[in-house]
């Protein structure tokens, strides 16, 4: 065993920490500091800057823009991207549909979507969810019928993430209503701006617009962009939701908070003193650090077993409940730490131009809407009921 | 022993529920919270007219009610429909001026012709009471306060300001404080906005501010000590009314949501789950009901049962909440739903007098002293 990082690990880290003090753009990690709301603009230009440095897309073939990083590596870019402030990378397109057509798309489609996605000349969006089918996906009832050269296709996506700024969807729609309902699944690429296609807007319980619906009436899709077999959606499908688990245990998104959580506990007072010397507090904040310190073992391991060729299982479930339950925890101790202002909010407040003084601290805005926002991390890609499901079956003789 | 509601408090709930139940639903209550005052002066005036402000207070000061189950009655019920009026900040200011015996300004306010605040958290004092930095002085007879004071329930709309100040003592001390009557005039500086969870607040600057002394100078902290028992009694009668109210919907959306071709209701992960969240709920409702019972008790027994009731609604408050929003799924994160404002309201209650931590240590602090 050697839990030390190697001589030219710490030299990586050092790296990646240069080029984000060189390129991360104050204006956007200010924005996420203070949480306040990031536009397609600001997402667009920190893709564009990744993307000119080649790590828009580490997980990817070398060939196709990857970094042939180790697992450590990706978790250490992982760690310093979260620790400067960089907004997340926006996942739909490089972590989520990419990974599914570098394995089971046609040369033509790899040729034609991937540049495109890292030049950003496509916003890809997710249609899973529909309606009716959240934790039950298989039963999705979007239909797809064969016409000629084209799919016609109708009904109803969900909870789609970002689709307002979105130009293409990856879709799972229903080619087939033989056999069991995994069976019948395709997964097709659809443009947005199909006749036919319509976005309307889910607000959230914080008021924010981030989801919407999807609504497809009588659209034609090219029969090219469907991908890999028809019927044959829901292997790729779960390709899809096991690939990509550098993220899943929200490792640096917690680490980078729980040191945000620290900063703002040390500048809160309860009866004179700093919260963090105050022992009711402290243990809250010690129970969740130690967990997440647990926690990036946990994750580490797993990860150099899958660099060693390990086949994804159970394992991406594990550490998307405990990773999501530690963030969660950290975005309760936050408001918490505030007291009595958590409660002021103000909309106006997140966005970039609102120049008047803040009610209460600085950083005190956004932390009650943000704790009631990540509610949905226990309930998106996979509720954690879903996850607890596939551990208890595949890894439990009971 | 009898924990059934005697006939007139009976008849008080049921009047109060009736009235919400055709006056209050929630598209009504979103309308109400995001108006510019954050709360219908229209309907605060229906509550007056129904006696439900007088339920408050003893006869004595002009109401008819005022001891600990009318609280419980009234703000259950407010929970149920997340009223946005100012009943809180109605019940703190009006508390103290029924211990110092203004009667006059407290009978205006029960008829709903005068608007109160309690203008006493500070931006430092966290939750809490004693820490007052505001000061008064007293020149040519007449009192003056200077201070800034934090998240003051209903403070702009309020016609008057019942102000915490020291006029003796250091910051920590609970000798030394003194309340004050305040006019919310032009001078008095308000920044007003809605809390996370849609109700009006304010910070409130004053600058050498004419004020009128309530009581005896220097002796108000058990006053704010009672009111404050008082309003801990309120809202957590408050979160018990929106736990029931979230607990039957996610019991409801069980039932309808089907997944995998059955109900989601009959996988026993979640209907166990549902029962704790029933078990818990039964706890707070008893944690009420003794805070409430003892609401005239001795100030330490008064405390204590005041401090384990907001504690439990902090903890229990928090696994109803999430359990709701979680079990909803997707459905429970949408401001279209309304089960999540009621998860809004639950949580947000535990940012209001002293959270589950400050309580859990204040139960301590005070069976040391026992």
């Amino acid at each position: 065993m050697d839990l030390g990082y190697s001589k030219e690990e710490n030299e990586f880290r050092e790296e990646v920490r240069n080029f984000l003090a060189e390129n991360l753009p104050e204006r956007i990690s200010e924005k996420v500091r203070l949480g306040k709301r990031l536009g397609r603009d600001d997402m667009a230009r920190w893709h564009a800057i990744l993307n000119e440095r080649g790590w828009l897309a580490p997980g990817w073939p070398a060939e196709h823009g990857g970094t042939n990083w180790t697992a450590v590596q990706k978790h250490i870019f992982d760690e310093e991207t979260w620790a400067a402030g960089a907004p997340r990378t926006v996942p739909f397109g490089i972590s989520m549909l990419a990974p599914v057509l570098h394995k089971f798309g046609s040369e033509e489609q790899k040729r034609h979507y991937l540049p495109r996605i890292l030049d950003g000349t496509d916003w890809w969006c997710q249609g899973y969810s529909e309606p009716g089918a959240g934790s039950d996906l298989a039963s999705l009832r979007t239909s797809a019928t064969r016409d000629g050269d084209h799919y016609i296709v109708n009904g109803q996506k969900t909870w789609t993430t970002l689709g307002q700024y979105a130009n293409m969807i990856f879709c799972l729609v229903r080619t087939s209503g033989e056999g069991k309902p995994q069976e019948g699944i395709s997964f097709l690429l659809i443009d947005m701006d199909t006749p036919g296609v319509e976005v309307r807007p889910i607000i959230l319980i914080d008021g924010e617009h981030e989801v919407n619906e999807v609504f497809f009436d009588n659209v034609k899709v090219p029969v090219e962009n469907l991908v890999g077999e028809e019927n044959m959606g829901w292997t790729y499908a779960k390709y899809l939701l096991t690939h990509e688990r550098t993220g899943t245990a929200n490792i640096g998104n917690s680490n980078a908070a729980l040191q945000r959580l620290k900063k703002i506990a040390g500048e809160q007072r309860k009866a004179g003193r700093s919260l963090l010397d105050d022992p009711y507090f402290a243990a809250r904040l010690a129970r969740v650090e130690i967990d997440l310190e647990a926690m990036k073992t946990t994750n580490l391991r797993i990860l150099v077993d899958a660099d060693a060729g390990a086949a994804p299982g159970p394992e991406s479930s594990m550490l998307k409940v405990k990773g999501t339950i530690i963030r969660q925890e950290i975005n309760d101790l936050a408001r918490r730490a505030l007291g009595p202002y958590a409660l002021p909010f103000s909309s106006e407040a997140m966005d970039e131009g609102y120049n008047d003084e803040p009610v209460g601290p600085e950083y005190a805005n956004p932390i009650a809407a943000k704790y009631f926002n990540n509610r949905k991390m226990s309930i998106y890609a996979g509720s954690n009921e879903i996850q607890r499901e596939i551990i208890k079956k595949t890894k439990m003789d009971l | 022993m009898d924990f059934s509601l005697k006939d007139d408090r009976r008849m008080l709930q049921e009047t109060l529920m009736r009235f919400l139940a055709d006056n209050y639903d929630i598209e009504k209550r979103h309308g109400f919270a995001m108006s510019d005052e954050h709360f219908s002066r229209e309907m605060w005036g229906q509550f007056a007219e129904l006696g439900i402000i007088g339920a408050l207070f003893p006869e004595k000061v002009g109401g008819y009610g005022g001891e600990g189950v009318d609280l419980m009655v009234v703000f259950e019920a407010l929970g149920r429909h997340l009223v946005v009026e100012p009943f809180l900040p109605t019940l703190l200011a009006g508390s103290v001026l029924a211990g110092t015996g203004n009667i006059h300004l407290l009978e205006q306010a029960i008829a709903g012709d005068r608007l109160l605040a309690l203008a006493h958290g500070e931006p430092d004092s966290r939750y809490e009471l004693e820490r007052v930095a505001t000061t008064a002085v007293k020149k040519d007879d007449a009192w003056h306060v200077s201070g800034n004071k934090a998240v003051v329930l209903g403070g702009k709309a309020a016609t008057h300001l019942v102000v915490s100040a020291r006029t003796s003592g250091e910051q920590g001390e609970e000798k030394g404080i003194s309340l004050f009557l305040v006019e919310n005039r032009e001078s008095v500086r308000c920044r007003d906005y809605a809390t996370f969870d849609g109700y009006a607040a304010a910070e409130i600057v004053l600058d050498d501010e004419a004020a009128e002394l309530l009581g005896e100078e220097g002796n108000g902290f058990p006053l704010l000590e009672e009111a404050h028992a008082r309003a801990i009694t309120a809202v957590t009668a408050e979160a018990l009314g929106a736990m029931e109210v979230a607990r039957a919907m996610t019991v409801e959306y069980m039932k309808e949501r089907k997944q995998f071709g059955v109900p989601i209701g009959k996988f026993q992960a979640l209907q166990h789950r549902m029962a704790d969240v029933l078990i818990e709920i039964e706890q707070m409702r008893s944690a009420v009901i003794n805070t409430a019972g003892h609401l005239g008790d001795t100030p330490l027994v008064r405390e204590r049962y005041a401090s384990s009731a907001k504690y439990l609604a902090g903890t229990i408050g928090r696994q109803v909440a999430e359990e709701a929003i979680q079990i909803h799924g997707g459905m429970g994160m949408t401001w279209e739903y309304a089960v999540g404002h009621f998860a809004k309201r639950i949580i947000m209650i535990d940012h209001l007098f002293g959270d589950t931590d400050h309580h859990l240590e204040r139960y301590i602090a005070l069976g040391r002293n026992g």
